[in-house]
């Protein structure tokens, strides 16, 4: 059989973002997916040389504009710990408010994009449309629908009144029940389960050995979860990680379906437990040191190296994003599927390359 | 007659082809906001393909660098004239908080003539639905 080499990418339509893949195919078949990144890339962390350790929150927000809440508390939360800053109790509350808010928001989003890649655009419709709700309520809050940019080193910079905390209650007890309403769609429709069941399989040895992190790897059976180390305000709530159990796109798609309700139920958890108080500390001095954080974003671990040497703008900023970790994934599930299942299994990791190029 | 009557069909049905170039998402995923069913373009006729070939406005977000500068010259010579450039962003205006960047060579004007400039970090649907209302009225003025 002659070999054939398919570029794919960087423009597609199926990807909202650049990706290129070289698949070498045989008849249809993959025999091997190469993929080629720096599209999207800034060099946005050697910006810490031209703004300070303050003005850095709004930089690394724009890492990546679906999970910049998320990103922007894992920078705050590092120079705080190298600062000793003590974050008030109500403004850990209202982190995990908004980043679980952020979660709910992409994993709609994905499951949206998802429904597209496989040619479902009657529930791509559907899932944005729930969607907006949420982003009704981050511009209610913050002002902004997507970057909310409510994070400062020494807490937020936004309160809530309890009336938008009922308010957000009621939206998102909605929200619940639409999403649960598509649920028999996704999960046990034929023709959609023709698409997903068994596409792009990783094994619960294969998930470990790689690295895989996020709901990729839980849809393989292994429990990781970065929130279990209780960071924010996250110690005090009650949650278990979502699990799948076969690795495959369906697998995928289940764990980020419901890990949409647990997100909804965290928030009022969260909602019914937040004390009163301050929300922000003044902070005064540099930074000074070395640390290492990670937070849970909705694809995954998310991790910040800082390095401080106790001037205004930081030594060293490293980023090592979830998208990152889970391409390697990519590599070893495409082989062996046809070339008309590409498109979905290059979704099911979920890939962000904004942020994986920084 | 012929130009007439295509020129006609490009306002009152333009295709879009939306190309990221070095954005961090936001101004995508607002672009793709715009297709869905709150503020729904497809009801006034605008498609959004995949095809350059297909497209009469390119939408841009985010910052040129060296690398996706091809790639966005490659598509807007493939795009049959008269074509429209919507530069969408702070970053595609003039590299937003990204211009000192070392791989950021700064706003799409540097690269490819842009007829509207959509501001905001992220731009709202609304903005840029404004933006390619705009971009149609571009359509009588250009010369092909």
């Amino acid at each position: 059989m002659l070999k054939t080499v398919i570029p794919f990418g960087p423009q597609h339509p199926v990807f909202p973002e650049p990706i290129h893949l070289t698949l070498t195919v045989e008849d249809e078949i993959i025999k091997q997916a190469l993929p080629a990144l720096g599209f999207v890339h800034r060099g946005l962390e050697t910006l810490v040389d031209k703004s300070d350790f303050h003005q850095m929150v709004q930089v690394v927000e724009r890492v990546c504009g679906i999970c910049s809440m998320i990103h922007a508390m894992c920078y705050c939360q590092a120079i705080e710990e190298i600062m000793a800053i003590q974050v008030p109790q109500r403004a850990r509350y209202l982190r995990v408010i908004w980043s679980e808010l952020s979660r709910i928001h992409s994993h709609l989003l994905w499951l949206g994009l998802f429904a597209d890649s496989f040619g479902f655009e009657n529930l791509f419709m559907q899932f944005w449309k729930i969607r907006e709700k949420v982003m009704d309520i981050h511009e209610a809050t913050t002002g902004n629908r997507v970057i909310v940019s409510v994070n400062a080193v020494g807490g937020v910079r936004r309160d809530m009144s309890s009336e938008q905390l009922q308010w957000i209650q009621s939206q998102l007890a909605n929200v619940k029940q639409e999403v649960a309403r598509l649920g028999p769609t996704l999960l046990e429709d034929y023709t959609i389960k023709k698409r997903t069941v068994g596409k792009g399989i990783v094994s619960r040895d294969k998930a470990y050995e790689l690295g895989l992190v996020g709901p990729t790897l839980r849809a393989s059976g292994i429990a990781q979860d970065v929130r279990m180390l209780g960071y924010a305000a996250f110690n005090e709530l009650d949650f278990e990680p979502v699990l799948g159990t076969d690795g495959d796109c369906y697998a995928r798609s289940k764990v980020r379906f419901q890990e949409v309700f647990q997100s909804i139920d965290l928030i009022g958890q969260a909602i019914r437990k937040i004390p009163g108080g301050e929300v922000q500390v003044t902070v005064k001095g540099r930074p000074e040191g070395e640390t290492v954080t990670r937070v849970e974003q909705p694809r995954g671990e998310l991790l910040y190296y800082i390095k401080a040497d106790g001037s205004k703008n930081l030594d060293r900023l490293r980023i090592r994003t979830p998208t990152f970790a889970n391409i390697p994934a990519l590599v070893t599930m495409l082989p062996g599927h046809w070339l008309s299942d590409v498109p979905v299994i290059v979704l099911s990791i979920d890939p962000c390359i904004s942020c994986t190029e920084r | 007659m012929f130009k007439h009557s295509l020129q006609k069909a490009q306002i009152k049905s333009p295709w879009l082809l939306h190309y990221d170039c070095g954005s961090c998402n936001g101004c995508d995923i607002e672009v793709l906001a715009c297709l869905t069913p709150v503020y729904d373009i497809e009801r006034i006729g605008i498609i959004n393909v995949g095809n350059p070939m297909h497209a009469d406005i390119l939408l841009v977000t985010g910052t040129v660098n060296p690398r996706n500068k091809t790639v966005l010259l490659n598509l807007y010579d493939q795009m049959p004239q008269p074509k429209v450039i919507v530069a969408i962003g702070s970053c595609a205006l003039s590299g937003g908080i990204f211009r000192q960047a070392y791989n950021v060579l700064g706003g799409i004007d540097k690269i490819l003539p842009v007829d509207v400039y959509v501001p905001g970090c992220p731009a709202k649907p609304e903005t840029i639905i404004d933006g390619v209302v705009m971009a149609l009225e571009r359509f009588s003025q250009k010369k092909w």
